[in-house]
């Protein structure tokens, strides 16, 4: 694998994180994430549509005509997200009920326009949906994160099994509600810029 | 590279039909599991609503087709209340509501509901279910965004309150989104529905303001004008326009 194609894959894990760097697609992250499952469909239905957009964009790139680039790429995006949607209504209800607008709300995630207009315009097919996986995978790792700690704090279980009892049902956990609130999705994804910019100095701006 | 206005209309309206193209195929080719997910979280809120299936409970299709062979859906003839010898399959509500000359305006008491008309003919769920006997009344009403429709479950003899359920709305999550709030829902069994003479007693009132609590339930903090929108499609639907009449017979049989 050539240095290029690596970094394409690795930098959007760390320090080229959509959330903790560049603090894309933070609505979903705050609304989501409140239980793993949730997140996590949320994530996979992400990734799927920034690996399809990408490819579609990249496949398009020279027949897209400046002037309507952006409308292009939005008409693109909004198709896949609706078929997105459409298939988790038909093989995830009940997740696809949880997630309601925000699965609709892919299409304004600026992580997708994002990389369509930075990324896929610029490069062949192959390399943009590398791109898509990776970018759609930095995006998970967060979320994913963050909802571990929300509904392992939050309710004391994961994936909806219990894991801390809680004093509520004769258990010695008492839950913190806050993460079961928004604020505490933004209090965590604050931790993690700030532990992240810590360790890698060189992402700090001048003060 | 330069391009043409020729071809920039050629190519958006390409990409307009190719995209189209895609939404209404997944749309087309999915729609048969799509509803019958529908058709089972409504069965399963039919059964929340009357208590045969607890609050988080989830059941397989199996146990809700199991459970739904001991319910009776028939169809009621609205303004005499008598139930009609029709399967509900063959009735569609939509279309008769719509339609003059077999539904009747509402009316401006009931213009908050925003449900203009009632057709002449409704559906309700009759349980036999051992120990959660019940009618189940599908209702819906207007509250601060959106039309709520819901499940009102009651006792045989339509005289009390065994549950109501909300599994389509598009109120403010944490505000009037409550009404699927299960502290909240539990205020309503045993609430008293209707007085002896078929006036409907049932209500929300504004949070805190309970005076009665044979028959008054607490608004939702925050969601007046949502709690309000519960209140007045309850009276819609229990009064003489709706089911009113129906209740009348089964308070008779009693």
């Amino acid at each position: 694998m050539d240095k290029e194609t690596k970094s394409v894959l690795i930098d959007p894990f760390l320090i080229k994180n959509p959330i903790t760097i560049q603090v894309l697609g933070i609505c979903s992250a705050l609304a989501v994430t409140t239980q793993l499952k949730p997140a996590i469909v949320m994530s996979l239905a992400l990734t799927a549509v920034l690996i399809c957009s990408n490819t579609a964009i990249s496949l398009l790139r020279n027949k897209i005509p400046g002037s309507i680039r952006i409308i292009t790429q939005l008409a693109v995006i909004a198709s896949l997200v609706i078929i997105a949607d459409q298939i988790l209504r038909a093989y995830a209800f009940d997740v696809a009920r949880q997630l309601s607008v925000f699965v609709g709300l892919i299409i304004t995630n600026c992580i997708v326009m994002g990389r369509a207009e930075a990324f896929a315009m610029g490069n062949p097919p192959g390399k943009a949906a590398l791109d898509g996986l990776a970018n759609g995978a930095g995006y998970s790792l967060i979320l994913i994160t963050v909802a571990f700690f929300r509904e392992l704090l939050g309710s004391g279980k994961l994936l909806g099994h219990v894991v801390l009892e809680r004093a509520a049902d004769g258990g010695w956990y008492f839950p913190n509600g806050l993460m079961v609130l928004s604020p505490g999705a933004f209090f965590l994804i604050g931790l993690f810029i700030w532990i992240q910019r810590s360790l890698t100095p060189r992402l700090n701006e001048e003060a | 590279m330069e391009f043409s206005n020729r071809y920039i209309l050629s190519f958006a309206l390409v990409i307009c039909l190719v995209c189209a193209l895609g939404v209404s195929s997944a749309a087309v080719a999915l729609r048969a599991p799509q509803q019958a997910n529908l058709l089972l979280y409504k069965q399963q809120n039919v059964l929340r609503a009357v208590g045969a299936l607890g609050e988080d409970e989830k059941a397989t299709p199996d146990r809700v087709k199991e459970l739904f062979s001991q319910i009776q859906q028939v169809v009621i003839d609205r303004k005499t209340g008598k139930v009609l010898d029709e399967t509900p399959e063959s009735l569609d509500l939509d279309k008769m509501s719509r339609d003059p000359e077999h539904s009747e305006a509402t009316g401006p008491t009931y213009r908050d509901t925003l449900v203009k008309r009632v057709p002449d003919k409704l559906l309700a769920y009759e349980v036999h279910i051992p120990g959660k006997e019940g009618i189940v009344l599908p209702i819906r009403g207007y509250g601060l965004w959106s039309t709520l429709y819901g499940f009102l479950a009651l006792s045989p003899d339509g005289l009390t309150v065994k549950g109501i359920t909300y599994y389509e709305h598009g109120e403010t999550p944490g505000l009037g989104g409550e009404v699927e709030n299960p502290s909240w829902k539990a205020q309503w069994p045993g609430k008293e529905t209707v007085a002896p003479d078929g006036k409907v007693l049932l209500e929300v009132v504004k949070y805190g303001t309970v005076h009665h609590p044979e028959y008054q339930v607490d608004g939702i903090s925050g969601a007046t004008i949502t709690s309000k929108g519960v209140s007045g499609m309850i009276h819609l639907w229990l009064g003489d326009m709706g089911y009113g009449p129906y209740l009348e017979t089964k308070r008779q049989v009693q």
